[in-house]
């Protein structure tokens, strides 16, 4: 198998590494990079746990090559947290008991943070769809939910503080 | 312990084989309220916090540690060749091209299992498994044999190189088929029958004179289709073979450590304090963890084998395709009802497709779990139920899906045949269910099938939620919009759950008691580690369990750091599966608080210099009677159980508890489902659902909605979506999240909840356990709504997953067009 070599920012920090064609980027976050907070649920698309942001976009990492992902900025759930102070979202999930296994949790997060980014006060509907492509098998959505609704809240008013 | 069996069918007929007794010192009655009990400072947060939970700082910033992320030096990875035939003998395997492939180690087959005689494994319900095969499979995607190599990468390249030959056989899908016997699944077994066992309770003459006297009978086939747990984190294993020290850690995603370490040692020969069967953070279990598949087998004796650690994680069409399913029951009901309305007989014949081995996690006692309890909430003259159980060319069938004990199947042919009845005779289901219920002053209550109900309150529950869905109201729109012409259903299902298993003079599995234990132990500095039987798979355990400590000895939750799922450091316990551990182990955390708090007083008397009998709790000290400002917290007491003890008192301050609760506990609930069909494509939208729980006294209301929640998805799931389907080769067709739907955030309601509080009179905290209880309890909710929507069309029964593609044929059948 043929190696090329790859080059991405990861959490604010570029790597290079020689690489696979075929390697899944999910497989070269978790195991090159040794991030694990990136999860494997499913191998057609469907199950969101893998979920990360690439450019500010999210992708499913099982069916992204590394390759593809050659020159571009990828944040993992383990870049949401900020010197030590969970992200709005992750204080939701908390105080809304948002999540239960916890393995659904990073992939669910990034979704959320990308919905948030492109609208800052989404209604109930709105984050339901926009979290449509992540599966939670243990908390029946309904606190996920409010637990985005308690981060935009959140960040709405940091931002009027801010301003 | 028993396995290897020689392959003769069970023939069990144990009839009224359960018979509960009162515990003493039980009252007979406990009030209904619902107010939840908070007697600690929110500092200390006993039971009755919503307290956040403990364990969530590490998963929210992906610092959880399921079984992928552990990486060990030199580690191999395993992947399997499957069988892409239901039934097929094989021929022969060539390994040699995946041999020649850089990087791969091994292809183990089972004829190198047979060598040690580990091609075969028993199952939980004392039948036999495969490991390997070694002449023929018996299911579509069996593990044929499997690859060792470098990297998974390589592993999956190496299965690809595997060559073999199979001669197919006629499979066996339809178990009405498999009851013919003209084609043996298991050619294995002494006598060659697909037929497994046979089970019945109840007084068969008894039910047969009440039906024949019985003003109205309805009588019901339905089918609860084999459904799959799907927990979003797949199966695994890393096993880590020591030669020199002759320890074999296995690192796995297990409900039951404890057990599987037992089997382990049993079938493997290793001795058991050489096996360390560790579960680390698991990603949702639902019961599908709690079997051992081949390959945990495969994945540890490669690792025996070969000497370095190997890595063994499934991928997610291996997991739908040949893991453990749930339900597969054929029933046959008929309810009678006397000239009043009443409901005084249930007579059941049920066909159990149990697939390829009966692997279900039930007691060894019941082999067909509890589904017993299929009398329900309602105050029958008698009941006869009956179950066969046949092999199939499938998986192991009847095993769990949020429920492993059958009650799913009990509740959900109980309430719609309730509802049909009701229906029938014109009368409102919720008026139905209120005429019938069986009244508060009749706790405890013996069932027409031998059990106990502890306690109970059916109507409460029902007018709660009656109330809180606005009933009369619904009833009053649904009116006019059949008058416009509007498909509009309201449902009801009001449940009775049984959970907590179990006594051990009747619960075992492989022989092994059904207790669970708490191992707790204070630290000189007040701070205490609490270690438990149990492992949870998410149900928030490391908080719960703190707040029942808490709330026994005044240590703040916060200060007691809870540990499972290791076994060469946590006691001996079953595992977390049917809604077990708040009755067992939570029982014992209880139990050996309480013990601390004896000892306790001890210490406290001598530090103080008085009497013990003069001393008096409150909440987190000892004092002394009538001089409250006399008194050692619970620290103090530590401390000096280290630094001050009395002579006649042993130093430290720990205790152990094994919890042999003297009874089940039965939870229940009524939940409401609101539903509008679409009449053009058949479409089911649940537009309200409330449902009120009775799980007793409530440890963390928090905790326990997200449980409602969660269980509440897992019930409309397999009502309106998931099925798991073979095609007449027994090829599986949903062997993908694509093919096999999981509900998201966007088909999940906006789930309405509350709660009634009756308490366990015989649970040391008046628990009863809650995590089953909506998945048991919605189904029939749901598919009552539908048949309620349609049954003025003529429309009696939809099987379970009601698709659109059902409705719409319904509809199309009743005339109805666009």
């Amino acid at each position: 198998m043929s190696k090329h070599t790859v080059t991405m920012t990861v959490n604010g920090t570029k790597y290079t590494r020689e690489i696979e064609s075929r390697l899944l980027l999910v497989h070269f976050i978790r195991e090159d990079l040794e991030l694990t907070g990136t999860h494997i649920g499913c191998d057609t698309t469907n199950c969101g746990a893998c979920t990360v942001l690439m450019d500010g976009f999210t992708v499913k990492s099982c069916t992204v090559f590394a390759m593809t992902a050659n020159g571009k900025s990828i944040e993992t759930i383990e870049g949401v947290a900020q010197n030590g102070a969970l992200h709005p979202l992750q204080e939701g999930f908390w105080e809304k008991h948002g999540l239960q296994c916890g393995y659904c949790t990073p992939g669910m997060i990034m979704s959320a943070k990308h919905l948030l980014s492109n609208n800052p006060n989404p209604t109930e509907d709105e984050i339901r769809w926009g979290l449509s492509g992540n599966l939670c098998r243990c908390t029946g959505y309904n606190k996920i939910v409010e637990a985005v609704q308690y981060a935009a809240e959140k960040m709405s008013a940091e931002q009027e503080q801010d301003a | 312990m028993t396995y290897h069996d020689p392959g003769k069918p069970k023939q069990i007929d144990d009839r009224n084989e359960y018979h509960s007794e009162k515990p003493e010192g039980v009252s007979s009655q406990v009030e209904t309220t619902e107010e939840i009990r908070v007697t600690t400072p929110p500092e200390i947060s006993g039971m009755g916090h919503r307290m956040k939970r403990k364990e969530d700082p590490r998963f929210l910033q992906g610092k959880g540690n399921y079984i992928d992320d552990i990486k060990l030096p030199g580690m191999l990875y395993m992947d399997i060749v499957r069988s892409p035939y239901a039934h097929a003998k094989i021929l022969n395997i060539d390994a040699s091209a995946a041999l020649e492939l850089d990087g791969v180690l091994a292809v183990i087959t089972g004829k190198d299992l047979e060598a040690h005689n580990l091609h075969w494994m028993p199952t939980f319900q004392s039948d036999t498994q495969m490991v390997l095969p070694t002449d023929k499979v018996i299911y579509y995607a069996q593990e044929v044999c499997a690859v060792i190599a470098t990297s998974r990468y390589i592993a999956a390249d190496a299965v690809e190189l595997v060559q073999v030959e199979y001669e197919p056989l006629e499979p066996v899908i339809d178990p009405f088929e498999a009851l013919e016997d003209r084609v043996i699944v298991r050619e294995d077994k002494e006598v060659k029958t697909n037929r497994t066992w046979h089970w019945e309770t109840g007084d068969k003459d008894a039910t047969d004179k009440v039906f024949r006297e019985a003003a109205h009978v309805v009588k019901q086939y339905m089918y609860l289709p084999r459904i799959h747990v799907a927990s979003i984190e797949t199966c695994g294993m890393v096993a880590n073979y020591n030669s020199s020290t002759g320890k074999m850690q296995l690192y796995m995603t297990s409900q039951a450590p404890h057990a599987v370490r037992t089997v382990f040692a049993l079938v493997s020969g290793l001795p058991e304090q050489k096996i360390q069967v560790i579960s680390p953070d698991i990603g949702g279990g639902f019961g599908g963890k709690v079997p051992v598949y081949p390959g945990y087998v495969v994945c540890a004796v490669a690792s025996l084998l070969i000497g370095k650690p190997v890595k063994w994680i499934e991928d997610r069409s291996e997991n739908l395709q040949a893991d453990s399913f749930a339900r597969d029951y054929h029933i046959n009901a008929e309810l009678a009802a006397d000239a009043d309305g009443k409901i005084v007989g249930l007579r059941v014949d049920t066909l159990a497709d149990n697939g390829c081995t009966d692997g279900q996690a039930s007691s060894s006692k019941f082999p067909a779990g509890l589904y017993s309890i299929c009398t329900g909430a309602y105050d029958l003259k008698a009941a006869h139920v009956s179950v066969d159980s046949v092999y199939t060319t499938k998986p192991t069938g009847g095993v769990a899906y949020r429920c492993s004990f059958r009650v799913t199947e009990a509740v959900h042919m109980i309430e719609r045949m309730t509802d049909i009845l009701a229906h029938d005779l014109g009368i409102d289901p919720a008026e139905y269910r209120l005429k019938n219920f069986i009244r508060p002053d009749q706790f405890p209550y013996r069932s027409p099938t031998g059990w106990e109900y502890d306690s109970g309150n059916y109507e409460a529950a029902l007018k709660k939620a009656m109330d809180m869905i606005g009933y009369d109201d619904l009833r009053g729109e649904q009116a006019e919009k059949r008058e416009r012409g509007e498909l509009m259903g309201i449902g009801i299902s009001s449940f009775v759950e049984v959970v907590g298993a179990g006594p051990s003079k009747d619960f075992d599995i492989l022989g092994i008691k059904m207790f669970d234990s708490a191992e707790i132990r204070i630290h000189p500095t007040g701070k205490a580690l609490a270690r438990f039987g149990t492992k949870s798979q998410g149900q928030g355990h490391e908080t719960t369990y703190a707040q029942i400590i808490a709330e026994e000895l005044g240590l703040p939750a916060a200060d007691i750091e809870i540990e499972e799922g290791d076994t060469d450091t946590a006691p001996y316990g079953l595992g977390t599966y049917a809604s077990r551990s708040t009755p067992t182990a939570g029982a014992a955390a209880v139990m050996a608080a309480r013990k601390i708090k004896a000892k306790a007083k001890k210490i406290a008397a001598h530090l103080l210099e008085v009497n013990e009998d003069d001393l008096e709790w409150d909440v987190n000290k000892w004092q002394v009677k009538g001089s409250p400002e006399q008194a050692k917290t619970i620290q103090d007491i530590a401390f000096a159980a280290y630094t001050n003890h009395p002579d006649d008192v042993e130093a430290g301050l720990e205790a152990t508890d094994y919890y042999n609760p003297p009874n089940l506990t039965f939870p229940f609930g009524s939940y409401i489902a609101v539903v509008d069909i679409d009449k053009g494509t058949g479409v089911v939208k649940v537009r309200r659902f409330v449902a009120i729980d009775d799980c007793g006294n409530i440890i963390n209301p928090l905790v326990v909605e997200g449980q409602i929640h969660g269980g509440l998805t897992q019930g409309l799931a397999p009502a309106l979506y998931e099925e798991i389907v073979y095609d007449e080769n027994g090829t599986c067709l949903t062997g993908t999240l694509a093919d096999y739907l999981l509900p998201t955030a966007v088909e999940s309601p906006k789930w309405e909840t509350g709660h009634t509080i009756t308490p366990s009179p015989h649970h040391p905290i008046g628990a009863k356990g809650v995590g089953e209880s909506p998945t048991v309890g919605a189904p029939p909710a749901i598919a009552n709504a539908v048949v309620d929507a349609m049954w003025h069309l003529g429309v009696r029964h939809i099987d379970i997953p009601i698709t659109p593609e059902k409705v719409w044929k319904a509809l199309r059948e009743a005339g109805v067009q666009d």
